[in-house]
């Protein structure tokens, strides 16, 4: 158990934390501790957990991306517009052609890193205006309404009424968020090149000298979060009903807040899905229990950000000299 | 003469070549291209855009060059805004005198070298990532200038200060003049004191600094707290020049920030970089976008036009580093 | 004469090159080297740096190729050249001088990465890893526990791990580099158990090393490099480190002991009962003016952690530090330099100096007051005073401006002197000065210290290389676990008599 706690540190906390401002709220509220509301929460997180777990597996490839949400509307638009000229086209269509879209927005990113080795900070933050700037030049910032039916219309793959008369529903969002990160989960713990993934993050060098295609890595992983971002989009429109060019604008940071907060390093090596989902939830959970307790909208954000400041200085400032049990083998064994 | 040159050079650095280029390339694709380009007009409504971008930039380059980053600069020149909009509205809006004026800018900056007082001291303290940490800081203050303002404007400030954001002397805009003031003032911090010399110290190697015995903690400290009191600057020319203060204002110029202080030459992972060829790529980045203004293209094409760029000197650098390589196998 | 000791009547060789030749952008790196190596021997392969060490092992481990000529006997096989996959399906593995291990992923995944993990995209057995992992580590009579992250075990450990790594994929031939810089004795002495196993069991060792004192007693034969050719190849028994030295450098050193009687002299620095539990206990001596007093002992004796201490970097918990007879405190390594002390630090590469910035801008980094008037830095003030420093200690640079990394470590370690000696001090400890620094530049880094000691300063000259500290210092004390177990006086002493003390 002991050891279980130290190697999942940044999960075992997320979890207490949730659970401590859950309680809180379900005191200070009615609604909050009600079945209805959790799944509300699932189904309006479910396109930043999908974003994030891309995000993820950047991160821990060593690199960060901040192109990710424009290309997430990029796909977003072109999916629409695509859909459009086949004359409506499905889910699946619609989901090969925003993954598609995505991923080669990815590739692009990665061929500089690779190719030119730019850092991948700067060149995610030129593609993020490229991106951008041309998906608003050639739009001119014009919103599509006019969606496929089935794109707009909301699918509901199980409700039921609880016995306090509210609604459960599980809806098509929350199914394939469950997939991509299961999917995820799957790809970076479970197979080889995933693991790679890993290694690559921790310790580039060395990674080479044993073999490790570095080039494949750099588009794996941000081909990966093109997939995630393609896919992410597609939701997003089909939750908001309509494809807005500068919706998503602004969530690049948000999610690698959440991304950060649950665990994953700057840097690389470290992170799991685990402490990933958590992280969004944690930021959700706050966000809607906020909002039950009759906060002002205006006030959740700022107090999310004080959330992430003071969870970043507290898991920074030395936890292991204040909770014994946590303490590491450090130095000479 | 060559130690003139020399002399130039070193003024320069070799930061200088990227900017100096696209600068160039710049000028002479737009004159070929438009007419109007070479005029009295381009120079203003680059020199009426620069400042703010600028401003923001020059917040942005310190942290940048300590191996940092500040994302919450454009959040804080809101709050300083907001700052400042607050001390005139309770000293009579429209009515507030000058004095009422100074202590709104004086507490503006305090206000922005305060929040960058707190990231400084998390950052130096904890050893936090500076992403993290001004990540975290920037969604605290978005959200507590929507909490105040209700995501709603704030304005009726007194005539006078209007001048600070349109007015000219001799033909140079006011805004103009601060920023040249404040780039002048960065040179002079980066190169000619102990804090700007230890600024580039720790951006290479923070712990051998540290074993050198500078208190690189307080450097750090400093370089966020003069970031934030910078960002307070611009929050105040924002506001003159728009004559309101609304959460958000300049919110897309955060990454344009980071374009800009990387085409100026500045190592992405901290320790080198120049305050003047970032004014040079800050330059080109207004040229450029006044130039596709020209030739009837928008600000979005611009943002776009900006990444490219971006990428096209880091290309370019990248295959000069080759080249050097390849020579000096050679040779 | 060098063919001929290797030409016995020997087994054939497991690795035999011949006419190795490579050279980088028209520079020789290797001139026609060859190199053999018997099956199940242990084998050291001596020079300084930029000797052409490395490049051999990547030649063989096929990082490099080299130029054509080169033949590459190994196991039966004639190879032009090797590449990284042939060499480790060949059986040919190294352990890297930084281990290039994963410390976020576990100890299983780290020793069963090349085999399970390096492949081509499939699923992950974690069970398996984890056999291949006990089997390994069992097989070096280690265990860990193989489940968690690496990060958690020490450096000594770690090191085992990319042992036990290196065994998994059927190694017929190890290189190992610089293997013991960063091992404690005890640890060295583990690590040459594991050799000597290894080597029963028909595995071929190579260490790489420019000090092979530790390793000597083990090993079969010895081929230096220097230069990027062949000096020859000998047998390791009876051969002595100083004679190693001479080989790699073409050089006779004639050492002179320095020591000479400074009682007289005014105490600088007076130390008592000086503790930190767990690093160093009940430490007490003094250095006095003009005076090289030499601390010598295995690493993790503390040496390294009592300087720190001495320089305000690490708090003693008790015992006192007097400073020209006034008792001194300090909070911080800057309240230690104020009152004149400093400290040159035992890794140049990342705590001795910025790396990356210029010669000049490293040298004043310690005393920006003094190139300060009016608040300002002065650019003149600064180049006086860095050329004053270049010429007073003689270190050859192309510009001021240049990166302190473009320049020969020898010159770099007197830019770090130069650093510590613009502050003015009165005591200067000296950490591992000659890490790094090639034998032949060392002795001009000695002289510097000679002279300075002449003019007046208080040195501390740490080292865990013997000779330096007898042949260089007035006083040697001997450390061990955290205390001073032994005090020597070189003119009453033999060389021998302090290195049995320390290699007991």
């Amino acid at each position: 158990m002991r050891s279980i706690i130290q190697s999942h540190a940044t999960e075992f906390a997320l979890l207490v934390v949730i659970a401590v401002i859950s309680v809180v709220l379900s005191l200070s509220t009615d609604s909050f501790l009600t079945p209805g509301n959790a799944f509300d929460l699932l189904n309006s997180s479910s396109v930043n957990i999908i974003f994030a777990v891309g995000l993820l597996v950047v991160l821990i490839a060593g690199g960060i991306d901040i192109s990710f949400a424009v290309a997430a509307s990029v796909a977003q638009y072109v999916t629409a517009i695509l859909l459009g000229w086949i004359g409506g086209g499905g889910w699946i269509s619609g989901l090969l052609i925003a993954g598609g879209v995505g991923v080669l927005l990815g590739a692009f990113n990665a061929f500089l890193i690779h190719k030119f080795r730019i850092i991948s900070i700067v060149a995610t933050i030129a593609t993020f205006n490229i991106y951008f700037g041309l998906l608003m030049f050639f739009t001119r910032g014009v919103s599509i309404y006019n969606l496929p039916d089935w794109l707009t219309e909301r699918v509901i793959l199980y409700e039921r009424e609880m016995a306090d008369g509210s609604w459960i529903e599980i809806t098509l969002p929350v199914l394939v968020m469950t997939i991509c990160v299961i999917a995820t989960w799957i790809f970076i713990t479970r197979t080889t090149t995933g693991r790679q993934l890993y290694a690559f993050g921790d310790n580039p060098d060395g990674a080479r000298r044993f073999g490790v295609n570095i080039a494949a890595m750099q588009f794996i992983a941000f081909g990966w979060l093109g997939l995630m971002a393609g896919i992410g989009g597609l939701v997003q429109a089909h939750y908001a009903q309509e494809v807005v060019p500068n919706a998503l604008y602004g969530r690049e940071l948000d999610v690698l807040a959440a991304v950060v907060l649950g665990g994953a390093r700057l840097g690389g090596g470290k992170g799991t899905v685990l402490g990933c989902v958590l992280g969004v939830l944690l930021i959700s959970i706050t966000q809607n229990g906020l909002n039950l307790a009759g906060v002002s909208p205006f006030a959740f954000k700022m107090i999310i950000g004080a959330i992430i400041l003071a969870a970043i200085t507290l898991s920074n400032s030395n936890l292991e000299k204040r909770l014994p049990f946590m303490r590491q083998a450090k130095g000479r064994g | 003469m060559n130690a003139l040159f020399n002399r130039t050079r070193a003024f320069l650095g070799p930061e200088m070549a990227g900017p100096g280029f696209a600068l160039l390339a710049v000028i002479v694709f737009f004159s070929l291209a438009s007419p109007q380009f070479l005029s009295r007009a381009t120079f203003g409504s680059v020199a009426f855009q620069l400042p703010e971008l600028g401003l923001l930039t020059l917040a942005m380059l310190l942290p940048v060059l300590t191996g940092g980053l500040n994302l919450a600069i454009t959040f804080t020149a809101n709050i300083a805004g907001l700052t400042a909009a607050w001390v005139l509205k309770s000293n009579g809006g429209v009515d507030a005198g000058p004095f009422a004026f100074f202590m709104a800018c004086l507490l503006a900056i305090g206000v922005g070298a305060a929040s960058g007082l707190v990231m400084g001291l998390v950052i130096a303290y904890t050893r936090a990532h500076p992403i993290l940490v001004s990540l975290s800081m920037m969604i605290f203050l978005r959200g507590l200038g929507e909490f105040l303002t209700r995501g709603g404007d704030i304005s009726g400030f007194p005539a006078f200060i209007q001048p600070l954001g349109h007015g000219s002397i001799l033909g140079l805009p006011i805004p103009l003049l601060i920023f040249i003031i404040c780039v002048l003032i960065w040179h002079l911090l980066l190169t000619r004191t102990k804090l700007g010399f230890n600024t580039y110290m720790i951006g290479s190697n923070i712990e051998a600094t540290r074993y050198s015995g500078i208190n690189t903690r307080r450097v750090q400290v400093l370089v966020y707290t003069l970031s934030g009191a910078m960002c307070a600057i611009a929050g105040i020319i924002m506001m003159a020049r728009f004559n309101s203060v609304r959460v958000g204002h300049g919110e897309s110029y955060l990454l344009i920030t980071v374009l800009a202080c990387f085409l100026g030459g500045v190592n992405p992972f901290g320790g080198f970089g120049r305050v003047i060829p970032v004014f040079v790529a800050l330059v080109v980045l207004q040229l450029l976008s006044s130039g596709l203004n020209l030739i009837g293209a928008n600000q979005h094409l611009a943002t776009a036009v900006w990444g490219i760029l971006l990428i096209a000197v880091m290309v370019l650098r990248f295959s000069a580093g080759r080249l050097k390589f390849l020579q000096r196998i050679k040779g | 004469m060098a063919e001929m000791t290797s030409m016995e009547s020997s087994p054939k060789p497991l690795l035999s090159l011949r006419n190795i030749n490579m050279s980088f952008g028209g520079i020789s790196a290797l001139k026609n080297v060859s190199f053999d190596v018997l099956p199940g021997e242990v084998h050291c392969l001596a020079g300084e740096n930029g000797s052409g060490k490395s490049t051999l092992i990547k030649i063989v481990t096929g990082v490099y190729r080299p130029e054509p000529g080169t033949i590459i006997d190994y196991d039966g096989q004639t190879y032009p050249h090797m590449s990284p996959m042939t060499a480790q399906a060949a059986g040919i593995q190294v352990i890297w001088q930084d281990l290039a291990l994963f410390p976020e992923m576990t100890v299983a995944e780290n020793i069963a990465f090349q085999t399970v993990l390096g492949s081509r995209p499939r699923f992950v057995h974690y069970g398996h890893m984890r056999d291949i992992a006990v089997k390994a580590l069992a097989r070096l009579g280690v265990s860990l526990d193989v489940d968690l992250p690496l990060k958690e075990y020490a450096i000594a450990q770690r090191q085992i791990v990319a042992i036990a790594r290196a065994l998994v994929g059927e190694a017929k031939l190890v290189f190992m580099d610089e293997p013991t810089a960063s091992l404690t004795q005890s640890e060295t002495d583990h690590l040459l158990d594991i050799v000597r196993n290894l080597s029963a069991a028909g595995v071929a060792v190579v260490f790489v090393s420019h000090r092979l004192a530790e390793v000597l007693d083990i090993s079969n034969r010895l081929t230096v490099l220097r230069d990027g050719a062949l000096v020859g190849v000998y047998p390791a028994a009876g051969m002595i480190q100083s004679r190693i030295t001479e080989l790699m450098t073409g050089k006779t050193f004639d050492h002179k002991l320095r020591a000479r009687d400074v009682s007289a002299n005014p105490v600088v620095l007076e130390v008592q009962n000086l503790s930190r539990p767990g690093l160093f206990e009940d430490i007490s001596f003094t250095v006095r003016r003009g005076e090289t007093l030499g601390i010598t002992g295995l690493l993790g004796a503390g040496r390294t952690e009592l300087a720190l201490s001495l320089f305000g970097m690490l708090k003693p918990r008790s015992g006192t530090i007097r400073l020209e007879g006034k008792p001194v405190r300090f909070s911080s390594n800057r309240d230690a330099i104020a009152a004149g002390v400093a400290y040159l630090s035992e890794d140049r590469l990342s705590l001795g100096l910025v790396q990356p910035q210029s010669i000049a801008d490293n040298l004043v980094v310690a005393s920006l007051g003094r190139i300060t008037s009016g608040g300002f830095l002065s650019d003149d003030r600064k180049r006086e005073l860095v050329a004053g420093w270049i010429t007073n200690l003689g270190i050859r640079i192309g510009r001021q401006g240049d990166a302190v990394s473009t320049l020969s470590g020898g010159n770099q370690q007197r830019i770090a002197i130069a650093k510590w000696l613009a502050t003015d001090p009165k005591l200067l400890i000296l950490d591992a000065p000659t890490v790094g620094v090639d034998v032949g530049a060392r002795a001009g880094i000695f002289e510097i210290i000679a002279k300075l000691a002449d003019s007046g300063l208080a040195i501390i000259l740490i080292s865990d290389e013997v000779p330096e500290v007898y042949f260089h210092a007035d006083r040697v004390l001997h450390m061990a676990e955290g205390r001073i177990v032994n005090r020597f006086a070189p003119r009453d002493c033999t060389l021998r008599d302090i290195e049995a003390a320390v290699y007991a």
